[in-house]
Parts: C-alpha cells; sequence; structure tokens
C-alpha cells in the first residue's frame, strides 16, 4: 500500500499570537512545526512501515505552502517518510488547501490518505473530509487505531460513549486523532543524515477560487488573575462562587 | 560572519530537547536521590544516535558536525547532565579519539558497535595520585613481548561499570615521563579488572563512577593506539575536543537553571508584585542572560573552529573555564531567586547548582584551563 500524509506547517504551540492589523495572522518570529495531529497520523504511518514493510510500500508526505514550509517536511523526512511534496501555493482557507490537495492526489494513486483530525493555527477540522468529496472517496474520520491485519486496513473511531471498529476498503481517507500513535517520533541522527538524500518534488499549484475573506481576529479575553482564598474562609469562597462567578 | 543555524542543526537541537524534556524530565529528581542510571534512558539515547552522533557514517556515526553536538548537549544538559556526560565521554573522547588515532582494525572492531550506540565507552586517565598532573602516570604498562601488562588503579572512572570499551592511558616506559605513556584499547571483561563501588557524588549523582584496578591486566599488543610512546598527546588532543563537550554541559546547566528562574519570577509574588518587578531581581537575570550568552558564543566558535579544521585547543580551554566558571554563578543566582524553594529539591536548581560545581573540575579543572590558556598567550 502507498500512503500519502497531509501535514500542515503551523506556529509552534506556544507561540504568542499576534495580528497585522486584526485582519492577518503576524508571523514575525515564529517558530514553525508540523501540526501535532498530523505529526501523530505520520508516526503512526512510519511505525507500520517499520514493523509491517510488506503491508506498506512508501509514506509519502505532502503539504500546501510556500518554502518556508520545507523545513517540516524535511523533518518529515527525518522522521522516516520516504519522499515529499510541497504543492507550492498560498493557503487561504481550508477549501483551498483541500482543492490543492485534491487536484494532485487525483493524478496520483496513494491507497490511504492520513489527514490530522485538525490543524492547531485555525482549527478548520475540515480538510480531510473535504478532500475525500472532491476525490470521491470515503472517509472516516476520528481514527484513534490503524492497522493492517492480513491485508485488510482495520481502523478504530471513538463514537458517543465508546468505540466502532471497521475494516475500510482502499483508497480512502483516514483522518486521525489523539490514540493513533503514543507520542510523535523524535528523529534520529540517522534519520536527519539519510532525509538529506530523500527526494523532496516541487509542484505548482492550481488556480483556486477564493471563497473566503478574513474580516476580522480577536484575541481571547485576558484570564483574570488568580485569587487566593485562606482555607480557612470557606465563607467568602461561597460567596464569590454564587455572587461573581455565579456559578453555585 | 552567519550566526545562523542551518536547518539540520536547528532539528537535532529539538530532537534533543524532545528527548530531554519527554523522556529524561519525569524522573531525573529520584534518578539523582537514588544515584541510578536508567537503561531505557541510555537505549533511547542510542536508537536516536546522541551516543555516536559526530562519528564518520563510514563507521557508523551519525557524522553530524560539532556545532550540532553542542545544540544537542546543551539541550540535554539543561534537563539532566548525568546523561549528558556519559554522552560527551562516549563522542568526544571515547570515539573522537579512536576515530582520529586509531587504525582501521580497531576503528572495524570497537568504533563501529560505540558508534552504533550498541556499546559505552569509558576514557581512562585519572589517577589517585595523578588528576589535573596527568603526566604523573602510575599506571603500568609493561611491554611483555606479544601482550603488555598492565598494574594500577584509575580513579573518577565516568562508565567504568557501564562501558565494556576502556581507553586506558598507562606508562609503559617509567623513565621516559610522559613520553613514555601509551594509549590502549582494553575490554572491560578482561580478567584482573575490578570496580571500587559507586562514588556517592555531591551532583550528577546518577552518572557512573567507580575507580578501576589493574592487577596483571594481559592487553593484546593490537590494542596500543598509534605510537610506541603517543599515549600522552592521545589524551591531550582528545582532551582538548573534550572540552567541547564538558563546556556545552555546563552552557546547559546555566540555561537550564536560567529558565526556570526566569520563569518563577514572573509567577512569585512579593510585596503586592512579581519578583520580576524588583529590580534587583531582574538585574540579576540580565546578568544571567548576558553570562549565558557569551557562554553560547565560546562553546559555539570553538565547535565552529573545530569543524572548519582550525586550531582549537585554546578555544575550547577558554570555553571549558568560563561556561563551568558562569554555571556555578547562575545556578547559585537561580537558587537565590527561587528562595526557599529554591532550596528544595522539587524546583530543580539545587541539583543544577550541585552539577554545576562538577564542570569546575572535571576534564582539567578551570585552574588548568587557565594554565592552558595563559601559556597560549605567549605563543
Ligand atoms: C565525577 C567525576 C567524574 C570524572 N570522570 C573522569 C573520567 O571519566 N576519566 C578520567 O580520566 N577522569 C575523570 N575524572 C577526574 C577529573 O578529571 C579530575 O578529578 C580532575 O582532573 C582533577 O584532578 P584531581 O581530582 O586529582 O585534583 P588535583 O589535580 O589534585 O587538584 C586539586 C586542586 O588543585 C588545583 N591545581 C592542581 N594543579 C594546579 C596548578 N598547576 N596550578 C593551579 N592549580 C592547580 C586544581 O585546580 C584543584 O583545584 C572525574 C572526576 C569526577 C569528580
Amino acid at each position: 500500500m502507498k500512503i500519502l500524509v497531509c501535514i500542515n506547517n503551523v506556529p509552534d504551540t506556544t507561540t504568542k499570537i499576534k495580528f497585522v492589523d486584526n485582519k492577518a495572522f503576524d508571523s514575525a518570529g515564529v517558530q514553525w512545526i508540523i501540526n501535532p495531529w498530523d505529526e501523530l497520523t505520520l508516526t503512526r504511518a512510519i511505525e507500520m512501515k517499520e514493523t509491517q514493510p510488506a503491508d506498506i510500500e512508501s509514506v509519502t508526505v505532502i503539504n500546501v505552502g510556500r518554502a518556508d514550509a520545507e523545513a517540516s517536511i524535511r523533518k518529515a523526512l527525518a522522521i522516516g517518510a520516504d519522499n515529499g511534496i510541497r504543492i507550492n501555493s498560498d493557503t487561504s482557507d481550508s477549501y483551498s488547501v483541500a482543492f490543492q490537495l485534491s487536484e494532485y492526489i487525483a493524478k496520483e494513486k496513494y491507497d490511504i490518505i492520513f489527514c490530522g483530525i485538525e490543524s492547531s493555527d485555525y482549527n478548520g477540522g475540515s480538510v480531510g473530509g473535504m478532500l475525500a468529496e472532491f476525490l470521491a472517496i470515503p472517509s472516516v474520520s476520528s481514527v484513534s487505531m490503524f492497522e493492517i491485519k492480513d491485508g485488510k486496513v482495520v481502523v478504530k473511531r471513538e463514537i458517543d460513549g465508546g468505540n466502532e471498529t471497521l475494516s475500510v476498503q482502499t483508497p480512502f481517507v483516514l483522518i486521525g486523532q489523539k490514540g493513533i500513535a503514543i507520542e510523535p517520533k523524535i528523529p534520529s541522527m540517522r534519520g536527519i543524515m539519510t532525509a538529506r538524500t530523500k527526494q523532496l518534488t516541487v509542484v505548482e499549484g492550481v488556480a483556486c477560487n477564493q471563497l473566503i475573506e478574513f474580516v476580522d481576529f480577536d484575541l481571547p479575553k485576558a484570564k483574570a488573575a488568580c485569587r487566593k482564598i485562606d482555607a480557612e474562609n470557606v465563607k467568602e469562597l461561597i460567596d464569590l462562587l454564587h455572587n461573581e462567578a455565579k456559578v453555585i | 560572519m552567519d550566526f545562523n543555524f542551518t536547518e539540520e542543526q536547528l532539528m537535532i537541537q529539538q530532537a534533543a530537547k524532545d528527548f530531554a524534556e519527554r523522556e529524561l524530565l519525569v524522573d531525573v529528581i529520584e534518578r539523582d536521590d537514588n544515584a541510578v542510571q536508567s537503561a531505557s534512558h541510555i537505549k533511547k539515547l542510542a536508537e536516536l544516535g546522541f551516543l555516536g552522533m559526530m562519528t564518520d557514517p563510514k563507521y557508523d556515526g551519525g557524522g553530524m558536525d560539532t556545532v550540532s553536538y553542542v545544540l544537542a548537549m546543551e539541550e540535554i544538559s539543561k534537563v539532566d547532565a548525568s546523561i549528558s556526560v556519559l554522552m560527551s565521554v562516549c563522542n568526544s573522547l571515547v570515539n573522537w579519539g579512536l576515530e582520529n588515532f586509531a587504525n582501521e582494525f580497531q576503528k572495524e572492531k570497537y568504533l563501529k558497535p560505540l558508534a552504533r550506540g550498541e556499546k559505552i565507552g569509558a576514557f581512562l586517565l585519572s589517577e589517585p595520585e595523578a588528576g589535573s598532573d596527568a603526566t604523573s602516570q602510575r599506571t603500568t604498562a609493561e611491554d611483555k613481548g606479544d601482550y603488555y601488562l598492565f598494574n594500577g588503579t584509575k580513579n573518577w572512572i565516568t562508565n567504568a561499570h557501564l562501558a565494556s570499551t576502556y581507553l586506558v592511558i598507562a606508562q609503559t616506559y617509567p623513565d621516559k615521563k610522559h613520553k613514555g605513556i601509551n594509549a590502549f584499547i582494553v575490554d572491560k571483561d578482561t580478567p584482573g579488572i575490578t570496580l571500587g563501588p559507586h562514588e556517592n557524588k555531591m551532583g550528577m549523582r546518577a552518572s557512573d563512577t567507580h575507580s578501576v584496578m589493574f592487577n596483571d591486566v594481559k592487553v593484546p599488543k593490537e590494542n596500543r593506539i598509534g605510537e610506541d610512546g603517543f599515549g600522552f598527546t592521545f589524551a591531550m588532543k582528545t582532551l582538548d575536543g573534550g572540552r567541547i563537550g564538558i563546556a556545552s554541559q555546563a552552557l546547559g546547566i546555566a540555561s537550564g537553571a536560567f529558565e526556570r528562574a526566569l520563569k518563577y519570577s514572573r509567577e512569585r509574588k512579593a510585596f503586592g508584585t512579581e519578583i520580576f518587578n524588583h529590580q534587583s531581581v531582574a538585574f540579576k537575570l540580565s546578568d544571567m542572560a548576558v553570562k549565558i550568552e557569551n557562554a553560547r558564543n565560546l562553546c559555539l566558535k570553538a565547535a565552529w573552529l573545530k569543524d572548519q579544521h582550525l586550531p582549537y585547543g585554546t578555544a575550547s580551554a577558554m570555553a571549558k573555564q568560563y561556561c563551568a566558571d558562569i554555571a556555578m554563578e547562575v545556578t547559585t543566582e537561580a537558587v537565590q531567586i527561587h528562595g526557599g524553594y529554591g532550596y528544595v529539591k522539587e524546583y530543580h536548581v539545587e541539583r543544577l547548582m550541585r552539577e554545576a560545581k562538577l564542570t569546575q573540575i572535571y576534564e582539567g579543572t578551570s585552574e588548568v584551563q587557565k594554565i592552558i590558556i595563559s601559556r597560549s598567550l605567549l605563543k
């Protein structure tokens, strides 16, 4: 099977978020990382390739973005992906990302396309589903376990109050979430060294309608400072919870 | 001049940081208390390739440059210097010494498994009566025709128990003084080698330190490194590079303590405000930041010189002395900024302070570095 893993390049989760004129994200001084959910699905794909090489022919990573995303692609190669593709295009919204990906993937043949459940930047959570629609193939979302048993793909997904296990036919889009791998793989020195010779192909994006315009961004309201109440003073605590926080 | 790191160097730095924060941090206090190292950490360190990261891929190493090594050492030392000293001994003393001075047969047999991290190495120079004055070696390696016969005691040997490959410095021709010293590769399980108990140390308590006794130990002739009498030069050249490892360890200890102190100063309140807003605390942090910046620049300069194949002995002595000395100053201030909380184990800074002290002592004390530096001024 050939696996394609879609990876988004996002600001490090500890980044202090700022905007330019409240209209666009200010990327000055930001450190970029692979979207954590994508990194987990990538980790699982690579674990599978390492433990069941007979089942997995290759793991390719793909990103829609500009050249500054290449550090993330190369990290994916260092972790163990076989090759990388960057679709050279700006990404204005989920639709444009899914569209660019589908235009490229439609021409190639992959058995499973991995996406993370959402990106930690805009949290749209919609690229995987849209991509499957554009490609007219099934998708399974919220996947927290992925295996290949006797040549068959088995996934587990979380549903309200439990899990369901599905056997899935390929090709399909797997939308992974926490649990699919325990923690993201750390690249080894050998991995970093071999990544030097792995192929990173850049393909030009296609024209894509802009459907969304950002009007405004608001930062969350600053949290009020934590107030400490003396352990002896239960009355004051109850009073505050009742009258100020209005939670009891 | 370019102060930027390459994408690969940044990736290595991040890998070391992730490893340290995810794997080492959880039980570092406990391991320090109990003075034990965790086998699973060493295995992981080996799997990630950190034990042979600078060795040429031709000998199964990672082929990374010294700058990457400094970045990785700093990140790991921020969290656990007992692990980073193991890494430093393996990379910059044992593997580097073998790669540069051993013959092909020795490299094939000993360097490759070390570079893959399957085996651990130790460097045996110091003796009970020969520390700073490494010329007065009393361990003897008598030439017996087809083998060398070892007798004597080595002291304070890092990795002595964990290691299977020892690089041992010993005296073959006592009358020739330091020109009679040789360096050897010795299998730790050779009959006649015994270890003293694990040293009960002030800091880096988990690091594996023992004295090693040689009692009529037979070492094959083919295990001598280089020409007859090359041992002292071997040790000094190897230590030049080793100092970059310990310098970056000291840097990491300092920056680890600094990061904790900065964070604490922005959370802890006294007199109605975060203590960072008291100028004497802010200025302490400012002084610490400048020292760390200087220290990092010295380490990176020495590493860069080494990578460019330019002379780096003085630069590495400067880096070692400065980084170790400021590590002691910075960690002491970090404890001070934490107040009473700094004096208990939970907040890590007291441990970092105990660890910093060792960096002023091993691989040449700060005084010895000043001897090296001052002598270079007259050249
Ligand atoms: C935990 C630990 C791990 C170690 N690991 C190793 C290892 O793996 N392999 C190894 O070979 N060694 C190792 N060492 C040994 C270490 O390198 C020595 O302890 C160090 O070189 C100092 O030697 P010494 O202890 O004999 O002190 P001494 O040489 O006796 O020095 C005592 C004091 O005198 C000062 N002094 C000595 N000579 C001079 C001088 N000429 N001018 C000014 N001051 C001077 C020193 O700076 C020091 O302050 C380790 C030591 C420790 C504590």
